[in-house]
């Protein structure tokens, strides 16, 4: 196990060097040159002289592999450059960020699966009933609403009609609890719909595959009560390719968090980056996307991680 | 055809989808005899109507009617997701035989790619991509075809891979059939039918991932109505005129919900005569 764990921090090292040199690629293969989308937020069109001078202070007269060699040592030791337009330390305006888009995924998670799995058991379980084709029905058009319409949905009906619930803004968490639960309440729940509904259909179709098996028929031969024979039995096996579609939500909890920042005027990460590419800030733009794809790579090594946890017979070696 | 007849009839699904697909067609082929205004025309002395005789659905807050608009983005989410999805599919499905028939590294570097570009969240690649490379049409199209890609190469890899085996993929090799006619006469058949499905699910993700782009102001430029553009220029005047959002919101939904539910439809029609 020892040694599996340590390959996979290897991997994930190297693969996050390659995303953050992908990026640093990418983005110096843009048209257009930030230090003349720098100067022309003045009035005169900027002279070549003011280019050259405001290139050189950016280092953007260096070569390509020294621009990357410079970058990358910087980054090692922490150091990702500054915003372009606040001239602040990109490493500031993540700190001041990430824990304000984290404080609307980490709800979200939970709360998709603690809501998803309960009515996707009940769905297989209750099939000939009025509850499967309620939750089935439930869950597909959840799965078929883009998370941007469910959010102005839910401003619409219960911000503006109702009026029970601001409509956009933000709190901090350290203001008070209720004060920040009131204006996350909506976001979060926009957040929740989509992952609930993949998890709730996943998780009907895995339990009814697991219920015709064999080992179940000998469980209810025992006589073993429902409970334990759901419980103990049918879900462990059951919730395999669930956690498989829960690690996968996270991508789209994150997709989900720029709409969401945008509807509801979220001060977080999204927001930061949707902006910083509108203005080509290459230093925002290069730090925000490290960051998320360092967030699913630690994501992808915690979801493999967990299927050993689950079914025994999965040990890595 | 009598057969297409009598599933239609056994399920439902098949015959609302189709029907409702049929419908959302013909409004796109029909939408300039069918708009009675100009979709882009602005007339500052009616915004943000309610409907009336005038403006059947309202206007938005340039004065643009709804109806139109509404009419002239079903062109472009079909347009969009129609030829992003024939594209991703043509492609995928090659990449996915090549490589189930290649084996080797050729197998190793196609199928890790894809296993790669599907872990990542599609609005996140296409938003950084976009946001690069320019928010045109095609650009918009080009690149939600790539993300279709994956999905289709796994589906012709899968079914390559195992029909390889057989004996009689053996049987035409020995007898001198050429790669390509192997390819057409035995694994082709195979997997029209997941394909057909698979279109069906991409073609929901397409439109979804189409109208959020737009939504964020990455979709195509604004001159071109598509339904997601509507909403973003028109939800911060939600509060005064929920007309201009709810109509093209309904129309996404509707259009994706269709084609999900066209897939899964579809799915379960091929299934069980696989398993007989």
């Amino acid at each position: 196990m020892k040694r599996y764990l340590a390959r996979r921090i290897g991997a994930t090292a190297g693969i996050t060097w390659l995303v953050a040199s992908f990026v640093f690629l990418m983005i110096h293969m843009l048209p257009g040159d930030p230090a003349i989308m720098m100067l022309s937020s003045k009035d005169e069109a900027p002279t070549l002289e003011a280019i050259a001078t405001m290139r050189q202070k950016l280092g953007l007269d260096q070569p390509i592999h020294v621009q990357y060699a410079r970058w990358f040592s910087k980054a090692l030791r922490g150091d990702l450059g500054n915003s372009l337009m606040t001239d602040r330390p990109v490493t500031q305006d993540l700190a001041m960020r990430i824990p304000r888009t984290i404080s609307l995924l980490v709800p979200s998670l939970p709360l998709s699966v603690l809501l998803g799995i309960p009515l996707g058991v009940t769905a297989a379980l209750h099939r000939g009933t009025v509850w499967d084709p309620l939750v089935s029905a439930l869950a597909l058009v959840g799965v078929s609403t883009p998370t941007f319409v469910s959010g102005l949905l839910l401003v619409l009906f219960f911000a503006i009609n109702l009026g029970w619930l601001p409509s956009s803004g933000y709190v901090p968490l350290g203001d008070g609890p209720l004060a920040f639960a009131r204006y996350a309440i909506l976001p979060v729940i926009s957040l929740t719909l989509g992952p609930m509904a993949v998890i709730m259909r996943m998780t009907r179709s895995s339990v009814l595959e697991q219920i015709q098996m064999d080992y179940v028929r000998t469980a209810w031969a025992k006589g073993l009560s429902e409970r334990v024979v759901i419980y103990k039995h049918v879900l462990r096996n059951a919730l395999i390719p669930v956690v498989t579609v829960v690690g996968l939500s996270l991508g789209s909890l994150f997709s989900g968090s720029v709409v969401v920042e945008a509807i509801y005027n979220w001060p977080g990460l999204s927001s930061l980056l949707l902006r910083a590419v509108a203005y080509r800030d290459y230093p925002v733009v290069q730090g925000t996307i490290l960051s998320v794809a360092l967030g699913f790579i630690v994501a992808n090594l915690l979801t493999d991680l967990s299927y050993g946890f689950l079914d025994p017979r999965i040990r890595y070696d | 055809m009598k057969l297409l007849m009598k599933h239609l009839r056994r399920d439902k699904r098949l015959l609302v989808t189709g029907l409702f697909i049929a419908g959302i067609v013909l409004m796109a082929v029909l939408a300039p005899v069918l708009s009675s205004y100009d979709a882009n025309e602005m007339r500052s002395a009616h915004r943000l109507e309610s409907p009336s005789r005038q403006f059947l659905l309202g206007t938005d807050s340039f004065g643009r009617d709804t109806m139109s608009r509404l009419l002239s983005g079903s062109r472009i989410t079909l347009f969009i997701s129609v030829v992003s999805v024939v594209i991703g599919a043509v492609a995928g499905v090659s990449l996915g035989l090549v490589a189930g028939f290649s084996g080797g590294w050729i197998e190793s570097v196609i199928m890790r790619s894809m296993d790669a570009a599907l872990t990542l969240p599609p609005i996140v690649l296409s938003f950084f991509v976009v946001s690069f490379i320019g928010s045109t049409l095609f650009n918009v199209t080009g690149v939600i075809a790539v993300l279709s890609i994956p999905r289709f190469a796994r589906l012709a890899y899968g079914s390559t891979i195992s029909v390889k085996q057989n004996e009689y993929v053996e049987a035409m090799k020995a007898v001198g059939a050429s790669t390509p006619r192997i390819l057409y006469k035995a694994i082709l058949p195979n997997i029209a039918g997941p394909i057909f499905v698979q279109a069906s699910l991409s073609l929901a993700h397409a439109i979804l991932t189409e109208s959020s782009l737009s939504f964020l102001g990455l979709g195509p430029p604004p001159d071109i109505a598509s339904w997601g553009r509507m909403i973003e220029q028109s939800y911060r005047f939600m509060h005064l005129n929920a007309h201009t959002i709810i109509w093209p919101a309904l129309m996404i939904s509707l259009t994706v919900l269709a084609f999900n539910i066209l897939g899964d439809a579809v799915r379960d029609l091929i299934d069980p005569r696989l398993r007989s």
